[in-house]
């Protein structure tokens, strides 16, 4: 703790903390605030005397109600939770065989094959949308789940490698060997004693990978059309937004909702995200 | 436990072919491997090779207009926006990264002591980075509305404005709250892997400091910073990366607008390759920031290396 006078503890602990605490923290109160508000008290000028921010007194469902009435709100739920699902399966099966590979087998190009995955790692979406979607358009994937769930793994399975890579070189050595001198052959020794010991990095890079593809962007944006195909993040941007008119209310009620599956993720694995993120960095 | 060993014994006398070939450790790795290599050549290295060679012709959305060289990247050289986007792009990650490693270097520090409900306030203070970015943008664009703005309502209540502020209707304006978005969205991420840097350092080393009579400030600048560094650089290094690729921040808060004075890369490679249509153009701008990501990753990769073999 800090040393000295009380006055000092305030100044240089509670009053920062607490400030910190409150800008990270306020919009999302102001999404909150904002889906139960109803129109009439929304669309206040803030200069007029009537603004009343911080809280409302004649709480509202309008905004939901809209969201599940006249949008595809549900479907997008639904899209976004079973491809974030699906790629997270696939990249999590992806990484935890090669990271095995890369870390505990002898062969040539181990080393050159290990800095090419973690140089994939470093590629953004954003360097490769334009051909990719000609690729998805030439696959016959566009406007498909197929489309994000085959490409989300691009960003995930080097992820999901490097962290568990980290995971498998600390099971020492004399496990895998006890277990080949007992007979076992070497997938078995794989399946049964290496991956077991692994499970905490495979679940910290299962949440880490689902809530990245929750929040994926641009792929989902350019290789999807149809509003019933779409994902949260894109159906909120591209539904809620008609020309210049903004429907606020539905929208933040969409924020809120489009939250709260991976905010529930997290909050119930809070460790094991923390450690997928800190080993993401540590490697 | 005989009885099994003999069992074990019997089936290594006829190996299945298949078992057999997985003995060997390179077989064994290349199966491994497999899926990932076919997954990232089929969408990563693939179009990579195909956006190189789509930015050297001249195709629009179902036009396929021959090969015309260098035309393209010649065009967004002289391209008065794309310079403006560089710019916006360099700007926006040089002022994010700083203010971001100083603010989460700093609440780092502050959840590094004891007290009570911290992992409470260090599972909240994630929120931020959880979050899918579009999400949280929206209700930042919310506060920012030049007419419901709450922010503008507060500066008014503090005494420090007398008139509206119209923050995403001026360019320079419109850049400073993205940029202040960005940096919402980015402290958690750098407070939590500093913190996780942090307590791999033994406090004892801060004791002896203290001891031998060294002030909180010389503590940290001596001790704490340099091993610290590694991590530092790392995150700093995986930050600038992304934020220099950054599209959905920008996309949702200004679209690039006002004027197209906030476009970034890869925003104005969306405009003009899926929103015109020009698809080499868009995939040329992409491409620019090819040698840029490039150069950071060598310097990530020499860094890595230099960690290692130390």
């Amino acid at each position: 703790m800090i040393e000295g006078a009380p006055w000092r503890r305030w100044v240089f602990f509670y009053i920062p903390l607490t400030l910190f605490v409150f800008v990270l923290l306020f919009p999302f109160y102001w999404m909150l605030i904002t889906t139960f508000r109803p129109d009439g008290e929304l669309y206040q000028p803030w200069n007029s005397p009537r603004y009343q921010p911080f809280w409302t007194s004649n709480p509202t469902l309008e905004h939901i109600k809209y969201l599940f009435n006249e949008t595809l709100f549900a479907d997008w739920l639904w899209n976004t939770m079973f491809i974030a699902a699906i790629s997270t399966v696939i990249s999590l099966f992806c990484g935890v065989l090669a990271g095995y590979a890369l870390s505990r087998l002898n062969f040539p190009f181990a080393g050159s094959l290990g800095t090419g995955i973690f140089v994939t790692y470093l590629v953004p979406q954003t360097l490769l949308f334009i051909p990719l979607a000609e690729i998805i358009r030439n696959f016959k994937l566009g406007d498909t789940p197929w489309s994000l769930i085959l490409t989300y793994p691009t960003f995930l399975i080097p992820f999901c490698t490097w962290l568990m890579m980290g995971y498998f070189k600390a099971v020492p050595r004399e496990l895998e060997e006890c277990a080949r001198i007992d007979g076992a052959s070497r997938v078995q020794a794989m399946l049964y004693i290496i991956i077991p010991v692994a499970i905490p990095g495979i679940l910290s890079a299962g949440i880490f990978a689902f809530t990245l593809s929750w929040n994926e962007f641009i792929y989902a944006l350019v290789f999807l059309s149809s509003p019933g195909e779409k994902t949260v993040p894109v159906g909120v941007t591209s539904e809620l937004i008609r020309g210049d008119v903004f429907f606020w209310g539905p929208l933040m009620a969409g924020a809120l909702l489009g939250s709260i599956p991976v905010a529930m993720v997290y909050s119930f694995f809070v460790e094991h995200y923390v450690s997928g993120l800190t080993g993401s960095v540590k490697g | 436990m005989a009885t099994i060993a003999i069992a074990v014994d019997d089936r290594q006398k006829r190996p299945r072919p298949r078992t057999r070939v997985l003995e060997d450790e390179r077989w064994l790795a290349f199966a491994l491997l497999l899926p990932t290599a076919v997954l990232l050549g089929l969408f990563i290295a693939y179009p990579f090779v195909k956006g190189v060679l789509l930015s050297l012709s001249a195709d629009r959305v179902g036009v396929s207009g021959g090969f015309v060289g260098l035309a393209n990247f010649d065009k967004i050289w002289n391209d008065s926006i794309f310079r403006t986007a560089v710019w916006n792009t360099f700007w926006y990650t040089g002022v994010t990264t700083v203010f971001k490693l100083f603010l989460g270097l700093w609440l780092a520090l502050l959840l590094n002591r004891h007290f009570k409900g911290k992992a409470y306030i260090r599972a909240a203070i994630l929120l931020p980075f959880i979050i899918p970015t579009v999400l949280s943008t929206f209700a930042w664009k919310w506060m920012f509305d030049p007419t419901f703005s709450v922010i503008n309502w507060a500066l008014f209540k503090l005494g420090l404005i007398t008139g509206r502020i119209n923050w995403l209707g001026d360019p320079d304006l419109a850049m400073t709250s993205i940029i202040i978005v960005n940096i919402w969205r980015g402290v958690p991420f750098f407070a939590i892997s500093l913190l996780a840097g942090l307590q791999t350092i033994s406090p004892e080393l801060q004791e002896a400091a203290a001891i031998d009579g060294a002030k909180p400030w010389k503590r940290f600048w001596y001790v704490t910073w340099p091993l610290l560094l590694p991590v530092t650089m790392v995150v700093v290094l995986f930050s600038v990366i992304q934020t220099f690729a950054d599209f959905q921040l920008v996309y949702v808060m200004t679209g690039g607008g006002p004027a197209n004075a906030t476009h970034l890369f890869a925003t104005y490679a969306y405009q003009i390759g899926i929103g015109t249509g020009l698809l080499s153009e868009g995939a040329a701008i992409s491409l620019a920031m090819f040698p840029f990501l490039l150069l950071i990753v060598i310097v990530q990769l020499l860094y890595i290396r230099r960690v290692e073999t130390r």
